[in-house]
């Protein structure tokens, strides 16, 4: 049964139809990409599954179950997690509390424990930190953790991005644009770090894209979006040489 | 120099009261981009309800149901009250502003007022149009320390003070509500991804700037023990100045900022004729924003909730 299903999923605004019947079936540990020219509706399409807007129409099911409609950080619980185009980072706050705020509904310890320290806090705390240190070495950004994030490296700021999305122990993770503004060295960095998440962690990951060659590699399957609507969807050799899909990115023949 | 030292001991009080004020301010502002105008009424509901609940209090005390001695009902009053208040902060979020969270800022702000509005007149209509005078809860006794005359009443007020700013710093800094509250000053729409129930934290964060106002509403109380319903309008808009003179959303920003509003202001009469205090006061510290207009602790075109 596939994790997630999105059904004849659709969205205005105002009177564009930003997106059109969507349609989507990921498998636990698969890798789907999503590309698409500028204003295609990749984006909307993260903020409709991800709760941040609730489509108009159709249905979002994760493991069978109709998630839609539902507040976005009940979503988040439940298991979809996602990153940002534009990194939306805490500046200030640190590598460490990014990744420990991913964990908020799962402390326990209240005022008490928080203004006096009791065991059961420094047990929590430990528990947390244990494993937030766990993910942070993993995505090779431990030595990093008390550092504010607003001094770190665009490529390590990406890391601690995909640090947090991870911590929330998804069961989707919605990657919108990860290489974007990425030098080619941090390219292959963190193509590998998304290959180490979707191989340990057994991920359903949708994978939003620009740059081809990263979809060509990492997806198995990739849907092409033009204006709202799914206009190819294939293995990447498949997608390559489809037409619909060069005229979308680059204009019909005729009109030069 | 005695003189500089009574108007020192006096300023610091006076400055508590801004300060605990101007938390509120700025909590709410660094995390919804908005001032929340009613805060100042929030402030004098927080007295009359500190004044209901000494007044109970002490009927039952000396009814002979429940004795106590009188430090014990203080304790209690501003407890219970502060408790109390902060209901009416979370009304007014769930009533007023939540509605609006995606509206215009100037919608809120007018929104703002006029639940102000609403909370002095229903004041009016509850207790009618005359001044109540607060209950003494403790004998004022004054200590003489080289000529400057403190009491015990001023010892406790600035105590309670930075007392609850301590807190409150801590409250911000070890718990995962406080830790949600920064992260949502930093950027709001991740926040819900993490699974925060984000209206549970904003409700949480008007529950505790009230809080603090209503604390700071009984300690005026107990150093001026007469309340009116007007009296948070003028209070309020200090406590404002102190916002951002702090620097928007700064917690240590906006304490400094309300104690040195206090010393301006003190310091002014000692020198000036009173009749001119708050003008040359203003003046003073509208110069200082002219050369750091985003306050102490404020950067540049953001309020970011920090310690």
């Amino acid at each position: 049964m596939p994790v997630l299903e999105v059904h004849k999923m659709s969205h205005n605004f105002g009177g564009l139809r930003a997106v059109n019947g969507y349609h989507l079936e990921i498998d636990a540990g698969q890798i789907r990409g999503l590309i698409g020219p500028n204003g295609a509706g990749k984006t909307t399409i993260f903020n409709l599954i991800s709760g941040i807007y609730a489509p108009m129409e159709g249905e979002v099911l994760l493991n069978g179950q109709k998630v839609n409609g539902l507040p976005s950080h009940r979503i988040a619980s439940m298991g979809i997690s996602r990153t940002f185009q534009n990194l939306l980072l805490w500046r200030h706050m640190t590598v460490l509390e990014h990744v420990k705020m991913a964990h908020y509904s799962r402390i326990r310890y209240g005022l008490v424990g928080a203004f006096f320290g009791t065991r059961k806090r420094r047990r929590e705390e430990e528990e947390i930190e244990g494993r937030a240190l766990e993910l942070l070495d993993m995505m090779g950004i431990r030595h990093l953790a008390n550092q504010v994030v607003l001094n770190l490296p665009y490529g390590a700021q990406r890391r601690v991005e995909m640090a947090r999305a991870l911590a929330t122990e998804p069961k989707v993770l919605l990657l919108d644009e990860p290489t974007a503004g990425m030098n080619p060295e941090e390219l292959v960095q963190i193509m590998e770090i998304i290959r180490r998440a979707h191989r340990e962690f057994g991920l359903a990951i949708l994978l939003i894209e620009h740059r081809l060659k990263v979809v060509m590699e990492l997806c198995e399957r990739i849907q092409t979006l033009n204006f709202g609507e799914v206009i190819a969807e294939g293995t990447p050799e498949e997608i390559q040489n489809d037409p619909k899909v060069i005229d979308a990115y680059l204009g019909k023949e005729s009109v030069i | 120099m005695v003189i500089f030292l009574q108007n020192l001991v006096n300023a610091l009080q006076w400055g508590s009261f801004y300060a605990l004020i101007a938390l509120g301010y700025s909590m709410v502002y660094s995390i919804l981009m908005l001032f929340n105008f009613a805060h100042g009424d929030i402030f004098m509901v927080g007295a009359y309800i500190g004044f209901g609940v000494s007044i109970g209090l002490l009927a039952l005390s000396s009814s002979g149901a429940l004795a106590m001695p009188n430090w014990l009902i203080l304790v209690l009053t501003i407890l219970f009250s502060m408790f109390l208040t902060s209901f009416v902060g979370m009304i007014v979020e769930r009533v007023g502003y939540r509605p609006l969270r995606n509206a215009p800022r100037a919608s809120a702000a007018i929104t703002g007022l006029m639940i102000g509005i609403i909370l002095e007149t229903g004041n009016l209509i509850l207790m009618g149009a005359r001044r109540v005078s607060f209950p003494s809860l403790i004998q004022t006794t004054t200590y003489t320390v080289g000529g400057v005359f403190v009491t015990n009443k001023k010892i406790m007020i600035v105590l309670v003070s930075l007392l609850l700013t301590l807190a409150l710093h801590q409250f911000i800094r070890r718990t995962k509500w406080g830790m949600a509250m920064r992260a949502m000053a930093f950027d709001f729409a991740v926040v819900p991804l993490m699974g925060v129930p984000v209206n549970t934290v904003i409700a949480l964060t008007f529950a505790i700037g009230s809080a603090l106002a209503a604390a700071a509403g009984i300690l005026f109380g107990i150093a001026y023990p007469v309340l009116d319903p007007y009296m948070g309008i003028l209070f309020g808009w200090k406590a404002f100045v102190a916002a951002i003179l702090g620097g928007r959303g700064s917690i240590l920003g906006a304490t400094l900022a309300g104690f040195l509003l206090g010393f301006t202001e003190i310091f002014v009469a000692m020198i000036f004729p009173s009749t001119l205090r708050d003008l040359i006061a203003y003046s003073i510290i509208l110069l200082i924003l002219t050369f750091r207009p985003h306050g102490f602790f404020g950067e540049p075109y953001s309020a970011r909730l920090r310690l």
